[in-house]
């Protein structure tokens, strides 16, 4: 199972780089949405997938009694996911009123302050 | 001597301080400065004498071996006595020479900042210090150069020449560094005492390169000479100064300091010797060739300099007797030279020595100093000039090697320094009144009193040398040679070959200066050859490193955020992919990997489908929808594996982004093409790269052994020390709370981010 989510960590790492790499706007979002997903994953897998024992102790118990996930990077992933949102929600935005005030999407029509080359 | 050097740098602070008014009024008062430190040098001149030296040191960074300490000797002595005395008539001069111009006040700053950072060069003991006051000279002599800052040529030349000396200064500091790292000290008066541990030292021979390439720039060797020719746009009491009499001297002052610590090798000798030797010949011959009096003293004082440097390099007792006399004899004779261009400049507006004629018929006094300064430099008997050639003659002519080749070059080199100081000392008087030289007169003694000091000097010290030997000329050769000094000045050494060579000299000098005429089609006539000359060469090379370096910024940084993405990528991926191909062995442990189940199967199986869907779909709705579908099967994927907090988050966040996106998917842009194929295909291409590299890299680091430390920490005390059973949720809000509570400050941020930017209206002639 791991050789498959290391395959579709890949996949989205690729797909997220290749959409960032559009002129469109709408894409590159699209882009850093897939590349977020896919380091999420990765971090993930890197913690050891481990069934049916989620890192929350018995009702009684103190301490874990049997195995249990790892609890780090299932918190580390859960502030990302988070981060991940604040950002997403402010470049669906900063897009939509882009698009709104200057009529294009096209990322080259966004750069002619540079010296022309 | 702190306070001596530090003087001039508090003055210039105070000039700009001072009203234009008081400039106006009381312009002389300005020269009291260096007139004081003239003074103060010439009253340390008895505890100089005999080869001892003062010596003061303020620790500055002790740790790192930089002090400011400094050193008199009579070394030091003889470049003070000239920094602050040719200074001191500088400044008189300036002040009718520049009278009423608008930017006086920053002249005599600069002007300051000069005389205080040359006065560091040469006083300092610390490699250091000494670095940083010669950088101070470079940098206070682009201003200077620059000061007609309206001109383009003005600001070229400074740059030319801030150019060549600051990396000559720097090419110099790498040496310094090597030298305190090889002899653990920076002091010159520690190293004075153990030379042998530089000329031992295996990188001896590049601790040399990188000092003369500081000297030779400084001092404008042969191939770095042009500079001096351009600084020539600067105001004629900066030539006087700075390119003439005290800066460029510099590089000879430092490589007469450091002879006793570097030299007397054959490296040091020879090198020196061959570049001086190039230098002076070379700049003396194309002297004869320009017509613009401070061009061609310009060349002469190149020539000058690479006399200075060939003696040098000769090393014996003689040479280095000449060179101390020489750099006297030459301040002397070349600042009253320029000073006299100078008014001749002022009086008649021209500086072409071929249409100049007959001044001394209106003013006297400044042809004296002319005749003068151009006998002296011809070194006829009775000036001062005289004796500095009688001692360089015999150090070439007692040479054991090479003698008779260096020599002539030498005769040939003072026959033509010769003829360029008679053009420019007595021709421009002599003769017949010219329609240029009609209405010129004497001018305020602030002009020509300086003149007349300078000659009056250089007359007394060639008819009494007893003036000078004893208490500045021999003071200079102990402080350049290790034992005893045999030496003396005297006018009449006997007929011998070197009084012939004297006569021969100044016969066929005089042959040539009546016989060849200064004019601007030999000039021209010389151009022809400019495509060698280094200058050009070296231009060349500043010119094609500025195209490489606009076309290297272009290629990399040409405003298109995702080439900069590219270039990064690439780098970063040849470099991973070389060392994953190189040295890390890629093996699986199949016990690590669980089982496939059906369930997971169909999830696996859908993310493809909806990675594949977002970036094939044409439509913006399924695009988002697929966006959708990822997030929900990563929340399956979560689910699967024991993180139920992050499936809950994720589906929440997932949820609320499809919503945002549908909520403003009218507003969005259409899901357009902007990019050709073969631009897609090429981004392909890498995106499949980069993450097949990703692919690999987790799959290595997936097959290192974990450190569970920090986990198994939280994981034992979260409900002992947080009585919390979700250990996830212990460590965000508890463990890590800080961290959770300024995550969301940044949500807050970025919520009232989204809130303006809905709100703002940034075009107020379109509502929406």
């Amino acid at each position: 199972m791991e050789l498959l989510l290391i395959l579709i960590i890949g996949l989205l790492h690729a797909g997220g780089l290749y959409m960032l790499l559009r002129r469109s706007m709408f894409k590159m979002i699209i882009g850093l949405i897939l590349l977020g997903n896919g380091v999420n994953l990765l971090i993930f897998l890197l913690g050891r997938l481990t069934k049916g024992h989620p890192p929350v102790i018995d009702g009684n118990a103190k301490i874990f009694s049997e195995i249990y996930a790892d609890p780090l990077p299932q918190a580390l992933i859960l502030t990302a996911i988070v981060i991940g949102f604040g950002l997403q929600s402010f470049a669906i935005i900063l897009i939509k009123r882009v698009y709104q005030v200057l009529g294009t999407d096209d990322l080259d029509e966004l750069n002619s302050t540079d010296e022309e080359i | 001597m702190l306070l001596a050097v530090l003087s001039g740098f508090i003055f210039a602070l105070l000039v700009p301080l001072l009203s234009k008014f008081a400039l106006r009024a009381i312009p002389s008062l300005l020269s009291a400065v260096p007139i004081l430190l003239f003074l103060y040098f010439i009253s340390q001149l008895s505890s100089i004498r005999e080869g001892q030296f003062l010596l003061e040191k303020i620790s500055w960074i002790p740790q790192l071996g930089i002090n400011l300490s400094f050193r008199l000797d009579g070394l030091s002595m003889l470049f003070s006595l000239m920094i602050t005395g040719i200074g001191a008539l500088v400044f008189v001069y300036t002040s009718y020479y520049l009278k009423g111009h608008p930017y006086l006040d920053r002249f005599y700053g600069y002007l300051s900042m000069f005389m205080a950072s040359m006065l560091g060069v040469v006083l300092s003991d610390n490699l250091i210090t000494l670095f940083i006051f010669w950088e101070l000279t470079s940098i206070s002599s682009f201003f200077l150069i620059g000061f007609n800052n309206e001109e383009e040529s003005s600001r070229k030349s400074a740059m030319v020449a801030l150019g060549i000396t600051g990396f000559g200064g720097l090419v110099m500091l790498a040496g310094f560094v090597w030298i305190g790292s090889a002899a653990g000290t920076y002091s010159l008066t520690e190293l004075m005492t153990q030379p042998e541990v530089l000329t031992g030292n295996s990188g001896y021979v590049w601790i040399l390169v990188l000092v003369f390439i500081g000297a030779f720039t400084k001092s404008a060797q042969f191939p770095f000479h042009f500079w001096l020719p351009g600084a020539m746009k600067a105001p004629t009491p900066v030539s006087t100064y700075l390119h003439s009499a005290t800066m460029v001297k510099a590089g000879v002052f430092l490589l007469a300091r450091f002879t006793p610590i570097l030299g007397n090798t054959p490296e040091w000798n020879w090198t020196l010797t061959i570049v001086g030797a190039i230098t002076m010949t070379y700049a003396a011959i194309h002297a004869l060739f320009r017509t613009d009096l401070k061009s061609i003293l310009a060349f002469s004082t190149i020539s000058a300099l690479g006399i200075l440097v060939f003696l040098i390099g000769l090393g014996t007792e003689e040479a280095l007797l000449g060179a101390g006399l020489f750099i006297l004899t030459h301040a002397l004779y070349k600042a009253a030279l320029f000073l006299i261009t100078g008014i001749i400049d002022h009086e008649t507006g021209s500086r072409d020595v071929s249409r100049i004629a007959g001044l001394q018929h209106k003013m006297m006094p400044v042809a004296v100093a002319g005749y003068i300064a151009a006998l002296s430099s011809a070194g006829v008997p009775f000036f001062l000039g005289f004796l500095s050639k009688e001692v360089m003659y015999e150090a070439v002519f007692h040479l054991p090697q090479a003698a008779l080749i260096l020599t002539i070059l030498a005769v040939l080199t003072k026959i033509c320094l010769l003829v360029a100081g008679f053009w420019a000392g007595i021709k421009p008087f002599t003769g017949k009144i010219t329609a240029v030289s009609e209405n010129a007169k004497l001018p305020s003694p602030r002009l020509w009193v300086p003149t007349i000091i300078l000659g009056a000097l250089s007359v007394s010290f060639g008819i009494f040398p007893a003036l000078i030997e004893k208490s500045l000329i021999l003071p200079v050769l102990s402080s350049m040679m290790v034992g005893p000094i045999d030496s003396y000045l005297a006018l009449w050494h006997g007929f011998n070959w070197v009084l012939l060579l004297s006569v021969l000299t100044l016969l066929i000098g005089t042959a040539i200066y009546f016989s060849w005429r200064p004019s601007e089609v030999k000039f021209e006539k010389t151009l022809r050859f400019e495509s060698f000359a280094p200058e050009q060469i070296i231009k060349g090379l500043g010119r094609s490193s500025q195209v490489f370096a606009k076309r290297w910024t272009a290629f990399f940084q040409n405003g298109y955020l995702r080439n900069y993405v590219i270039t990064i990528l690439i780098f970063l991926s040849v470099l991973v992919a070389y060392r994953l191909f190189s040295g890390v062995y890629l093996y699986l442990d199949w016990n690590q990997i669980s089982e496939i189940t059906p369930s997971e199967i169909i999830v696996v199986f859908l993310m493809v489908i909806s990675i594949f869907f977002v970036i094939l779909s044409k439509t913006r709705t399924a695009v988002i929808v697929s966006l959708g579908v990822i997030g929900f099967a990563n929340c399956l994927f979560f689910l699967y594996y024991s993180a139920p907090d992050l499936a809950m988050t994720q589906f929440s966040i997932d949820t609320l982004t499809v919503l945002l996106f549908m909520l403003v998917l009218f507003k969005l842009p259409p899901n357009k093409t902007f990019s050709s194929k073969r631009i897609r295909l090429r981004d392909s291409f890498i995106s499949l790269v980069f993450g097949a590299l990703i692919a690999i890299l987790t799959l290595e680091v997936f097959e290192e052994p974990t450190m569970k430390e920090v986990s198994e920490y939280y994981a034992d005390n979260a409900y002992i020390l947080a009585k919390g059973r979700n250990v996830v949720n212990v460590i965000l809000v508890d463990y890590r709370g800080f961290d959770t509570m300024v995550e969301t400050v940044v949500l807050v941020i970025a919520a009232i981010g989204v809130f303006s930017l809905m709100h703002l209206n940034l075009n107020p002639f379109k509502k929406d």
